[in-house]
């Protein structure tokens, strides 16, 4: 629908106007994977994975910034609702689900912006592959996202302005440290923790580089499982949230 | 014929029946809506009275579908306040609400009427809320009397055919509340329905057709502003007297009701030529004194403290 759109387009325009979301989601990602795999870049197979530490320190960044960048449109939310515009939006018949799926829209674009600009990255530190693993790593990282688009709607929705910036801050930096972006998970009981965390799957899109098919039964499912979970939730947060803030 | 369309249709105004609404609070349950019924004909230019707590924003929000009342019934144009919700029908300014921020004005304006059906074309909302000058002006950057404005263009955007306003020109300098209420007059002959809640009374008494006075979840008083004056009648008397408690004047004759503000006592009056007789004779300290016609706000707080006493 072609309203839908326009509707959409102007919330686009609003979340690249803001500028904090570029740090997090470019700025920061892009200088620390210069800083971590530049100087590791003779590394081909980083903690024994059989990966090349440029190719693994840019999709574990990529996860980074793409996390910030979807668990971040939480923060949007929660500024529109301490001004009283979700209330406002209730009067409008802007559908719910629409409302969703263009705050899902947006956190995605911005995300792919992210990863487009750390493929650039890796890139210049040498990284080659074929074109079907750039796309079924895009692909893969895009589906690993989709509980935390959920767990930033959730977030926006019970949190105050005050209080998400640390929330998301802190979740996205768990998610990260035991995703293996810093470094590869590989201890046992530290691995079993982190192969249940959605996080993790995001970093392991860079499998597919090793021809397997990158995940797994157990990625999919653990990745299906939270963004259910999380989308339940978020869902149920936002039917909640009909009062004033 | 002109009320095929059943989206469109007019229905019977706006019927609030039997609205209930009690809120669960540390304290024990609070009663904010206590059985409200009210009837507001199309065209009409209604305004909402009461003091904070007395039950108005709850009742605007049952009005506006965004809380289900405990009992008893919203009608708006002929069907719950969702379907004139999603036909685009009605348009509203929340109280304490913002607006949309890293948008121009115009721009946010165009989100806005994208969701509609059939909006009104931007520029003309534009002009109706006297925006064209700050069209390209980013929302951060709008004073507070500015967003109201937006405000009130966000809730005209629609072309909405009831106007639910809460607070409307809180921050609005005198030029700008001027020129709303003029705009909200030519929109209200042209047939759009307005309910607004205020604490500027002046402008209920002025503005609105008919007052609807709100105390401890429910309506008070309902008619012209007029004939709520006449309601509590007579007068009122200001005079400077310190030192005198407030209660000892409330039982003098004639004075249904004494306040106190720093040196000065105010005396809601039944007959205030009693009053004053009884005023003079019993506190010879009293000066400064002066008699009104009671305004819209002191018939306000005799109509509101009544019913506490009652509550009580």
């Amino acid at each position: 629908m072609s309203h839908t759109l326009d509707y959409a387009r102007y919330e686009l325009r609003r979340t690249f106007r803001n500028r904090r979301l570029y740090i997090l989601s470019f700025a920061f990602p892009l200088a620390l994977y210069y800083a971590i795999a530049a100087p590791n870049r003779g590394e081909h197979s980083i903690g024994g994975t059989g990966i090349a530490a440029p190719v693994y320190f840019m999709v574990g960044l990529t996860a980074f910034g793409a996390m910030n960048a979807v668990v971040g449109c939480g923060a949007r939310i929660a500024a529109e609702r301490a001004v009283g515009w979700n209330r406002q939006l209730r009067l409008t018949p802007l559908p719910t689900r629409t409302y969703f799926w263009v705050k899902v829209l947006t956190a995605y674009v911005m995300a792919l912006a992210t990863i487009a600009l750390l493929y650039a990255a890796g890139a210049t530190l040498g990284v080659r592959l074929a074109a079907g693993d750039w796309l079924r790593m895009t692909a893969l990282i895009l589906i690993g996202l989709a509980p935390f688009a959920a767990i930033g709607i959730l977030f926006g929705h019970l949190m105050t302005p005050d209080s998400i910036g640390p929330a998301v801050g802190g979740t996205v930096a768990f998610f990260a440290l035991l995703g293996g972006v810093w470094f590869p998970v590989t201890g046992g009981a530290m691995h079993k923790v982190a192969e249940a965390l959605p996080s993790y799957w995001l970093v392991q899109a860079d499998h597919v580089g090793l021809g397997g098919a990158g995940w797994g039964t157990k990625g999919w499912v653990v990745v299906a499982v939270w963004t259910v979970a999380c989308a339940m939730l978020a869902r149920r947060a936002y039917e909640r949230d009909t009062k004033r803030v | 014929m002109a009320d095929v369309d059943a989206g469109r249709s007019n229905g019977d105004g706006i019927t609030l029946r039997g609205l209930r609404k009690t809120y669960r609070s540390p304290g024990g349950p609070v009663e904010a809506v206590r059985d409200v019924n009210a009837h507001v004909e199309v065209g009409e230019l209604v305004a909402l009275l009461g003091p904070n707590g007395a039950g108005k924003s709850t009742t605007v929000d049952m009005l506006l579908g965004l809380q289900e009342p405990d009992d008893g019934t919203v009608d708006v144009f002929g069907g719950p306040p969702q379907r004139a919700v999603v036909a685009g029908r009605i348009g509203a300014m929340l109280q304490g609400g913002g607006v949309l921020r890293d948008l121009t004005v115009r721009e946010l304006l165009a989100m806005m009427a994208a969701v509609y059906p059939a909006p009104l074309d931007v520029d003309e909302t534009l002009q109706l809320a006297r925006l064209d000058e700050l069209a390209d002006r980013r929302t951060e950057r709008l004073s507070g009397g500015e967003s109201q404005r937006l405000r009130f263009a966000v809730a005209l955007v629609s072309d909405p055919d009831l106007l639910v306003l809460d607070e409307p020109t809180v921050g609005m300098d005198v030029e700008s509340r001027h020129a709303f209420w003029t705009t909200v007059r030519e929109l209200s002959e042209a047939g759009k329905t307005f309910l607004f809640a205020t604490h500027y009374l002046e402008e209920a008494d002025e503005y609105a057709d008919r007052v609807l006075l709100m105390a401890h979840g429910r309506i008070v008083a309902d008619g012209p502003p007029h004939e709520v004056k006449a309601i509590v009648g007579a007068r009122t008397i200001r005079a400077t007297l310190p030192g005198v408690p407030a209660e000892r004047l409330a039982g003098l004759p004639g004075v249904t009701r004494a306040e106190r503000r720093g040196d000065t006592v105010v005396l809601a009056c039944s007959d205030s030529d009693a009053a004053l007789r009884a005023l003079l004779s019993t506190q010879p300290l009293a000066h400064d004194i002066e008699v009104r016609g009671a305004g819209l706000e002191e018939a306000f707080l005799q109509l509101t403290g009544v019913e506490e006493e009652v509550a009580a």
